[in-house]
């Protein structure tokens, strides 16, 4: 069964087997405003934890993308570079950024739950 | 180039307006502004190229300059300014620059000539500079008189003047660049036909206590929705304006900004404003750089400070980019070399690392459509 984990920049990672789906909340799409571009990474390529991996792009301004945890990118969302605003509408289906081949699983254990996610965004306001 | 000291956040007269309207409301020239409204920038981007944009700008500095008694306001503010403003008509507005002694630019503003006094708009940013750099040189020739606390309401797009009309019948026949006194809901303001989107429009200088009120019933109209800063900027990128502090600032001069058409052609011959030397110079033998537009191919955006390359030389800097929802596309401007700086070159922008293609193109990005009559 897959499961969800957060970081404190807002994004999130779906786990489903060795491999995690990474994509950007609701909260973080929310503050960012319309997107309308993303730069996703090339398939292949291996990045540490906490390495900027995409760009997300709204209409004020540029957003680094980090990688919650180490691996090497085994997909990218190809359909954001023709509609971006999957992101607003759809931030954790339709709007994810990329795959990574988990390197060491046992890093998700330093995620958040989705329950300490919603407490942390809460602690923002 | 911030002068704003910290402390707390002023407000203008619409704030509560702009809360009940769910605005994200941002820390801006030392205002609490809003960015955008819930239906985000791109909507409210494509309602006021569309429909009809509020703006509020009432955060911009409203002075008004009254000649003293055998003097010409009109004179005295051409000490200040390159721009022809002894010309104005009464009811004729010019867009005009305080320039430095390098010909460098203090700020951009608009005057407005009512007949017996001047009105000028100067950038929020700088209003408290720019109004004692003014008492410092024209105290003795003019009354000079702030209205910071005065409400600046901008009604911008296609349907503006079929709505403002609603209130002020007068307003439909003015023409770009006019002036007028008009009543609005029981209001003495001043309207004139300008504003930062490059499409047809007004600015609405009321009362304070009468702003709130007149957003209210301009927003009551079925074609008017409000509209932030964040859709202000994108607006004024399409139609290649520059912003204060991005596009031009005290190391710039109008020469090189393409501002040349807003000096008047005996005020190039005469000079009388700061800097002049420099710029009757550069008039005459060429700025060595120029603003130009920037037409980056893909979707990546290269904004303020991205490198502009050619053959692997750095030839310039980009001073504003972004997305242009209009054209679906990324646009930017920038100062590049003179001699580098012709329509059709192609150009590299240094986006985090990577060189984007790109095209020098004339500017606006989006034509301008003001009612010329």
């Amino acid at each position: 069964m897959a499961s969800v984990k957060y970081t404190e920049e807002h994004e999130w990672v779906r786990i489903e087997g060795d491999v995690g789906t990474i994509g950007i909340t609701a909260y973080a799409q929310e503050q960012l405003g319309d997107v309308v571009f993303v730069e996703v990474p090339a398939v292949g390529r291996k990045v540490a934890k906490g390495e900027s991996v995409a760009v997300v792009e709204s209409v004020k301004a540029a957003s680094d993308i980090y990688a919650p945890v180490a691996g090497e990118v085994v997909e990218a969302n190809a359909a954001l570079a023709d509609t971006p605003g999957d992101v607003n509408t759809e931030p954790m289906g339709k709007g994810w950024f990329f795959k990574l081949k988990l390197a060491n699983p046992g890093e998700l254990d330093g995620l958040m739950d989705e329950k300490a996610y919603e407490a942390f965004v809460k602690g923002l306001h | 180039m911030s002068q704003t000291p910290a402390g707390p956040l002023k407000r203008t007269p619409l704030y509560e307006l702009h809360r009940e309207l769910g605005a994200r409301l941002v820390p801006f020239a030392g205002y609490e502004m809003p960015v955008q409204y819930p239906t985000g920038i791109l909507a409210e981007h494509t309602h006021t190229r569309t429909a009809c944009g509020l703006f509020d700008v009432s955060h911009m500095g409203q002075v008004r300059l009254t000649a003293k008694p055998g003097q010409s306001a009109a004179a005295a503010l051409e000490t200040l300014v390159p721009g022809d403003i002894a010309g104005l008509q009464p009811g004729q507005q010019r867009y005009t620059q305080f320039t430095n002694d390098a010909g460098g630019i203090l700020d951009d503003l608009m005057v407005t000539s009512t007949g017996d006094h001047l009105l000028l708009v100067i950038n929020a940013d700088c209003k408290d500079a720019d109004l004692a750099h003014i008492q410092a040189h024209l105290s003795d020739r003019c009354e000079i008189e702030p209205m910071f606390s005065r409400g600046l309401i901008a009604l911008q797009g296609p349907q503006a003047a079929e709505v403002l009309a609603r209130f002020a019948p007068a307003v439909a026949t003015m023409k770009f660049m006019t002036g007028a006194f008009v009543i609005i809901d029981g209001a003495r303001c001043y309207v004139t036909r300008s504003g930062y989107t490059g499409g047809d429009g007004y600015e609405i200088s009321t009362p304070a206590e009468a702003a709130e009120a007149i957003a209210r019933k301009l927003l009551a109209a079925p074609e008017v929705k409000p509209i932030g800063l964040g859709a202000r900027d994108s607006l004024r990128l399409e139609a290649g304006l520059c912003l204060y502090g991005h596009d031009i600032d005290t190391g710039t001069t109008p020469t090189e900004a393409g501002l040349l058409w807003s000096i008047g052609k005996q005020r190039r011959i005469d000079g009388g404003f700061p800097g002049a030397s420099t710029i009757q110079e550069q008039i005459a033998a060429g700025a060595p750089r120029k603003r130009v537009g920037l037409l980056p191919e893909g979707k990546a955006i290269a904004r303020d400070g991205a490198e502009i390359v050619l053959a692997g030389a750095v030839v310039g800097k980009v001073t504003s980019g972004g997305f242009a929802p209009t054209l679906g596309r990324a646009i930017a401007m920038g100062y590049v070399e003179r001699a580098r700086s012709a329509a059709g070159t192609k150009v590299e922008l240094m986006v985090r690392g990577k060189p984007v293609p790109a095209e020098i193109v004339p500017m606006p990005f989006v034509k301008h459509a003001y009612y010329r009559g």
